[in-house]
Order: structure tokens, then sequence, then C-alpha cells
């Protein structure tokens, strides 16, 4: 029963996914809300989209009755970083899994389930990124569904803590190889200052928060694997 | 002319899956070349960095919250503790936090 040990392994490393969507898709819900979205509508998208930043930006095409290639062309550009995350797991797997196992993993590609998944020690099990995906997916999509309904009930400061959730768990997964890589400091830190840098300089700072992650991910990643050169099989050893 | 809102919500859905379909079903086999095996090893730090630095100051009520949030995170994490210990604490600092800004009307 390996498949079930996986899968309770990944709902459990999936609970701080669960609450930090809760908190960011309870805002989104309000935001939908506003431009008269129902609640079925709403929970629709986040059930079908699971992507936050691609559903707060279709809210202002939806809102002033924009094309759908407009919105299509927005989506592509602001999700694009998946495609460089989808690229990096698709080394986690062992390459002869069932083809319907891609098909509803590449589902769950987000940026939070991707950094759980691909930073997971050794081969990855499909059934771990079912775990994951069962505990996350339902947060998503009922913290949509609360925050279509209840916006305005909900105290804000339980909103506002819940808010750093997810980046709370994004340091705890880069912390334990920033410790024994030096490497991977140096690209931590240089893509915090890269990022500052980006988000504070004016005309920099014009550049989508989706694009600005694609360019300091390809720069500092490129950099890092010119500089320290990984040996051997390490995709998988990490 | 309007659009029916679930054509929006197909579509976007659809270009989203697409785009985390593609590399995941076309990449089958180990990647060999060294520097795309390297590069590939660090997008997940790079990308996760980049999403958290700066965006977590503004990810609650106020800077100052989130900064001992993010600095309990930190710590927690050196100290090699579980995703959810790291998560939940650093969302307990900062409700704690902010009730105390809020009592000195730091926060509204």
């Amino acid at each position: 029963m390996k498949r079930l040990v996986e899968y309770k392994s990944g709902i459990k490393d999936g609970f701080p996914i669960f609450l930090g969507y809760l908190a960011v898709s309870f805002a989104f819900g309000i935001q939908a809300s506003k431009i008269g979205l129902t609640v079925f509508q709403a929970g629709l998208m986040s059930l079908t989209n699971l992507t936050s930043a691609g559903q707060f930006a279709s809210l202002s095409i939806i809102s002033v009755c924009g094309t759908i290639g407009e919105l299509a062309f927005s989506q592509f550009v602001i999700n694009l970083r998946y495609m460089l995350m989808s690229c990096a797991l698709s080394q986690k797997f062992k390459y002869n899994i069932p083809f319907y196992h891609r098909f509803l993993i590449a589902f769950g590609i987000t940026d939070e389930i991707f950094g759980v998944s691909v930073t997971k020690a050794g081969e990855l099990s499909p059934f771990y990124s079912y775990g994951l995906m069962s505990i996350s997916i339902p947060g998503w999509t009922l913290g949509t569904v609360i925050g279509v309904i209840f916006g305005d009930f909900l105290p804000g400061n339980i909103i506002s803590a819940l808010g750093i959730a997810i980046y709370g768990m994004f340091v705890a997964i880069i912390m334990p190889e920033s410790k024994k890589e030096k490497s991977v400091l140096y690209v931590v830190i240089g893509s915090m200052i890269l990022s500052c840098l980006m988000y504070y300089i004016p005309y920099l700072s014009e550049i989508s928060s989706g694009f600005r992650v694609i360019i300091i991910t390809i720069v500092i990643s490129s950099i890092a694997a010119l500089l320290f050169p990984v040996k051997g099989d390490s995709l998988n050893e990490s | 002319m309007k659009v029916n809102i679930y054509i929006y919500i197909l579509v976007m859905a659809l270009v989203t899956y697409l785009i985390r379909l593609i590399p995941l079903t076309m990449i089958k086999k180990k990647i060999k070349n060294q520097f795309i095996c390297s590069f590939l090893y660090y997008i997940p730090y790079a990308t996760l960095t980049a999403m958290t630095f700066p965006a977590v100051l503004y990810s609650t009520s106020s800077p100052y919250s989130a900064i001992l949030g993010i600095l309990t995170a930190i710590f927690l994490a050196y100290k090699g503790k579980s995703l959810i210990l790291v998560s939940c604490s650093a969302c307990l600092v900062v409700f704690i936090c902010e009730i105390i800004l809020e009592t000195f009307g730091l926060i509204y």
C-alpha cells in the first residue's frame, strides 16, 4: 500500500497550501462578487483554472467585456511560468509512468504544488501529487465560494494573518537545500536582490509579476547553471 | 458584443491547462545535458524566492507584521521545522502582531 502512504503524505504536506489558498482565494471571491460573478461562476472558475494571478487578471478583462483573444493572451503571459515548472517536474517522474498520470498531474501545477513536489527527495510518486492536489484544489475552490458569500462578514485580521501562509511555506521549502548547498543559497540571494530591484525601480516595476518571475528564474538559473553545474542525477537526489 | 461568462472561463482554463500539460507530456526521457539539468535544478529556488520577495511584505495588513511573520518562518525553517509548523507559526505571529498594532492604533 505504498500508494496510500504517498497519497496521505501528499495530503499532509498540502495542508499549508490549503490554508494559504483559503486566504488568497477568499480575496479572489470578494473581487469576483464585486464584478457580478455568481457563487457558481466564481467557484467554477477556481476549480477549473487553479491559478491566482491569472484569475485576478481575468476579472478586470471580464468586467469590461474584453475580447476572448485578449483574455487568452493575458492568461498565456501570466501563466507562462507554469511551462518552466512543468519542464522541471517532467524530470521528477519515472519516464514510463502511464500517460494519464501526466495528464492529471499537469492540472495541478501551481506555484505552491510545484514547489512542494519538485523539492521532495527522490523520484516523485503520482500519488503524492494527487494527495497535494486533493487538499489544495478544494481549498482554492472553497475559499472562493466563501469569499463570494461571506466577503463582508469574516474578520479582517484572520484573512490578513492567513495571507502570509503561502510565503511561510515557500521559505520552508527553500531553506533546507540552501543550508546544504552553497550554490542554492547564492541562487536564493541573487533572486531576492533581482526581484526587489525589478519591483522597486521605475519602468522595471511596470513588468507584470508573472513576467518578472519568469525573467528572474531564467536569468538566475542560467547563471547558476554556468557557474555551479550540478553533477550527475541531482534532480532526483535533491 | 457581450461574451458568455462560461466561454470566458472555458477559454482561460484551456489556455492555462495547455501551458501546464505540454512540457510534462512532451519531455519523458531523462535529460542528460548538464547545463539543462543544472538549470532545471535551480528553477524552483529562483522561482519561489522571486515570488516571495518582496511580495510577502504586502501580504498582510501591515509590512511590520509581515516582516515579523517572515522572520519567524525563516528562523523555524532554518531549525528544520516542517512546512505546516513554519507556515502556521508565521500566521500566528502576524495575527498577534496585528492585534498589538491595532491596540496602539498603528493599523486599522
